[in-house]
């Protein structure tokens, strides 16, 4: 049997099989995906049919510099992955620092504008459907920038300590994928909520 | 005793099992539950699956003992609520789900070749959550009364329609245990999907390109795909339940505005998938099974995967017919017949090559073998009543009848738990290493076919005469009565079968004779190693050239691969 198995693996084109931690982060950014879109529908179908106030037009605002900071984030963890990728430790921590102190920014600004709508403007989840949709489809996307901070930050926090090598690189980089989606969902969220629903 | 080296090496001698008699029984508990291996949580599964099905089969006896004679007091209104929405439930997310998820967790890994699934940690997360998913539903029994004792299992039916599930209709906690049960164990499918795409796609053996996969892990790749993507809306829809019914919110919640209707097209567009989900893992079984016992290479290999890959498709764009009768535009009725109806053209491909795989060939009619062919017959006919109900003028009259109870019984029983069966024959000699009483096998065929029929073919009548699905009782006069008796008649059978099918793998895991490495003289890569397989599964990574590599290694004067 083994001469046979010796013989075949010469006859046998070799050939590279994807990374299946990639392969595995993107099926999981495809299932978050389809989390978005039942909430991104839910909020769309339920747009001005609130049978009470206040209503989007009169409390939102658009966030453009929280928004900006998250999407700034996205270039900063590519760069501090390319960085690792070509051993470039110092800049490495530049860039992934940039990008935590961008995300707690971004979550900051949700914060305030949590803070300006549940105590001044007295919108909760309960008050009507803008409230309900609104609150759950920011809140599941402010969840995602938490775990993704949290990621971050315990990288952050074992860079300090000069653990992160070259190495790390390509799960850095897979890790990057989710916060680009994270991004992603963003740009939709933001078009959804304070562009069309107002 | 002394192990020769090469013995471990070449993988011939079952090492594993002669280090387990030695082990005591608190340290083999404690291996089984800390498991990674993709066979130990496969077996956790599956027996995961069989106990589940102790508890929904009770379940359908009580509904069957209640309905066999009108105005029976067998069982209250309120009990009888609770039993049909436990027994839904828990046949789809702990029955079917796990023994599925729970054969392609162990198969898949030996059919390519790999050493263990991508993520086995993952692995075991989802396992472990999945069990934990089914005693939340189940602790509800105890615990679903709440603090002031309204309520006790579920009982708003297995897909719990808006506003049955808001506080007003449904107090306690009864509804709360189904909910965060459904989102758990729709986490674990979720995980284990992952898992199964991440596994086919990167783990393969030299040699084995997508072409030359068995379609056991082609079906399953499908089946991935299709699970992350039709689970997470079920996810979603539950947390929606919560903050409704936690947090004040009115997703489904008609006196702000919201629409209980959202919630059936939420609950639907998880739902149709979902039956795609059952059934394409049991397409996977009959796709590996029918071929052995014709002793025929599958018919079609290609148009096999590409039509499962239009049932992944199209099966995300037929929800909506469960919800003809709730009232929609024209455009959409004739969409989602029309959807419905194409569905039917990829299924029918696949049992015309099924039966081109038989088709000259030298049938042999073991066990998993009759249950595949009484497989084909039933899922017919299921598919040709779904064909039926799918023309919207039609389900106008049906819905909600006992017709649909038989329809998508005549699925789930007739198709999916049929060939389950025909997985457990043909499969028990590799997961146990014991070959399995195949005059028993018979009696369980026989048995359970009889019962089958006489259940699911008569309950279409009383739907076409009228009788809808979920009353607990009826009166007299109706000419539903010799039906219902007949139905319930039935259960017994299934009841008998059940029971010798268990004896049977109770009785040959310990008595039966040891079955060797492949006694069906089979062709994918499993039947290669032991049985069952050692914890590494191949001593040397095995080498493929064609779809059926044992093949080509039992005839080197005539390989697969001259053909392919």
């Amino acid at each position: 049997m083994s001469n046979t198995t010796a013989e075949i693996v010469d006859l046998v084109p070799s050939r590279r099989l994807p990374s299946r931690g990639r392969v595995g982060m993107i099926c999981f950014i495809a299932a978050e995906a389809a989390v978005f879109t039942i909430f991104v529908v839910a909020y769309l179908f339920y747009a001005g049919k609130s049978l009470s106030g206040p209503t989007p037009r009169e409390v939102l605002h658009l966030p453009i510099f929280m928004s900006t900071c998250l999407i700034v984030s996205s270039l900063t963890i590519h760069a501090a992955v390319k960085a690792l990728a070509s051993a470039k430790t110092f800049w490495f921590n530049v860039w992934w620092f940039a990008t935590l102190i961008l995300g707690l920014a971004f979550l900051a600004g949700t914060a305030h504008e949590w803070t300006i709508l549940i105590r001044h403007e007295g919108l909760t989840i309960s008050t009507n459907l803008f409230g309900t949709t609104y609150f759950s489809l920011v809140g599941l996307h402010a969840f995602h920038v938490t775990v993704g901070l949290l990621v971050i930050a315990v990288t952050a926090r074992a860079s300090l300590a000069s653990a992160i090598r070259q190495s790390h690189a390509e799960r850095l980089d897979i890790f990057s994928l989710y916060w680009h989606f994270v991004d992603g969902v963003w740009v939709v969220v933001f078009t959804v909520v304070y562009v069309l629903g107002v | 005793m002394i192990i020769s080296n090469e013995a471990i090496v070449a993988g011939t001698y079952p090492l594993e099992r002669q280090q387990e008699g030695r082990q005591p029984i608190s340290e083999r508990l404690h291996e089984w539950v800390t498991t990674v291996d993709h066979k130990r949580l496969g077996i956790l599964y599956i027996c995961l699956g069989l106990l589940f099905l102790v508890f929904g089969g009770i379940e359908a006896l009580v509904i069957r003992i209640q309905l066999a004679v009108p105005h029976s007091t067998f069982v209250s209104p309120q009990v009888f609520n609770r039993m049909f929405t436990m027994h839904g439930t828990t046949m789809i997310f702990s029955v079917a789900m796990p023994i599925l998820l729970g054969f392609g967790t162990y198969l898949i890994p030996l059919m390519i070749g790999a050493r263990d699934m991508a993520f086995p940690r993952l692995n075991a997360f989802s396992f472990w959550i999945t069990a934990f998913a089914g005693l939340l539903l189940y602790f509800s029994f105890v615990g679903g009364g709440g603090l002031y004792g309204a309520g006790s299992a579920p009982d708003v039916g297995w897909f719990a329609y808006a506003p049955l599930t808001s506080r007003a209709f449904s107090q306690g906690h009864s509804t709360d245990f189904w909910t965060l049960s459904l989102l758990l164990s729709g986490i674990g499918s979720i995980g284990t999907g992952i898992n199964f795409v991440a596994t086919i796609v990167c783990m393969r053996c030299p040699g084995m390109t997508l072409g030359k996969m068995p379609l056991f892990a082609w079906l399953n790749l499908v089946l991935g795909g299709m699970v992350i993507l039709a689970i997470s809306p079920l996810t979603v829809a539950q947390i929606m339940l919560c903050i409704d019914r936690y947090l004040g919110g009115h997703f489904f919640d008609t006196q702000a505005g919201g629409s209980a209707v959202l919630w059936m097209h939420f609950f639907w567009i998880f739902g149709h998938p979902e039956v795609y989900i059952l059934i394409i893992p049991c397409f996977a079984f009959a796709s590996e099974i029918i071929p052995v016992f014709s002793r025929k290479p599958i018919f079609g290999y290609p148009v096999m995967v590409a039509a499962t890959v239009c049932i992944g498709f199209v099966s995300f764009s037929v929800w909506a017919h469960h919800m003809f009768t709730v009232g929609m535009v024209s455009y959409a009725n004739s969409f989602f017949t029309f959807a419905t109806m194409l569905v039917g053209i990829p299924t029918g491909i696949k049992i015309f090559n099924w039966i081109g795989t038989m088709w000259g060939g030298k049938l042999i009619f073991k066990a998993p073998m009759l249950f595949c062919i009484a497989f084909l017959f039933q899922f017919l006919i299921a598919g040709l009543t779904g064909i039926m109900l799918a023309a919207s003028p039609f389900d106008w009259q049906l819905g909600n009848s006992y017709f649909v109870v038989a329809h998508f019984h005549y699925v789930i029983v007739g198709g999916i738990l049929f060939t389950i069966f025909a997985a457990f024959y043909y499969y028990f000699p590799k997961m146990t290493g014991r070959s399995y009483s195949e005059k028993l096998a018979q009696w369980h065929f026989w048995l359970f076919l009889i019962g089958f029929h006489l259940t699911f073919d008569f309950m279409h009548i009383p739907g076409l005469l009228g009788m809808p699905r979920r009353i607990y009782t009826y009166e007299p006069g109706r000419g539903w009565e010799d039906w219902n008796l007949i139905i319930s008649l039935g259960a017994l059978f299934q009841v008998a079968g059940v029971l010798v099918f268990v004896f049977n793998l109770a009785s040959s895991y310990f008595r039966g004779a040891h079955a060797g490495r492949d006694p069906w003289d089979a062709w994918t890569l499993e039947w290669s190693t032991d049985s069952p397989p050692p914890s590494y599964n191949f001593a040397q990574t095995p080498t493929v050239r064609s779809r059926r590599p044992l093949w080509d290694q039992k005839h080197p004067e005539d390989p697969d691969w001259h053909y392919e």
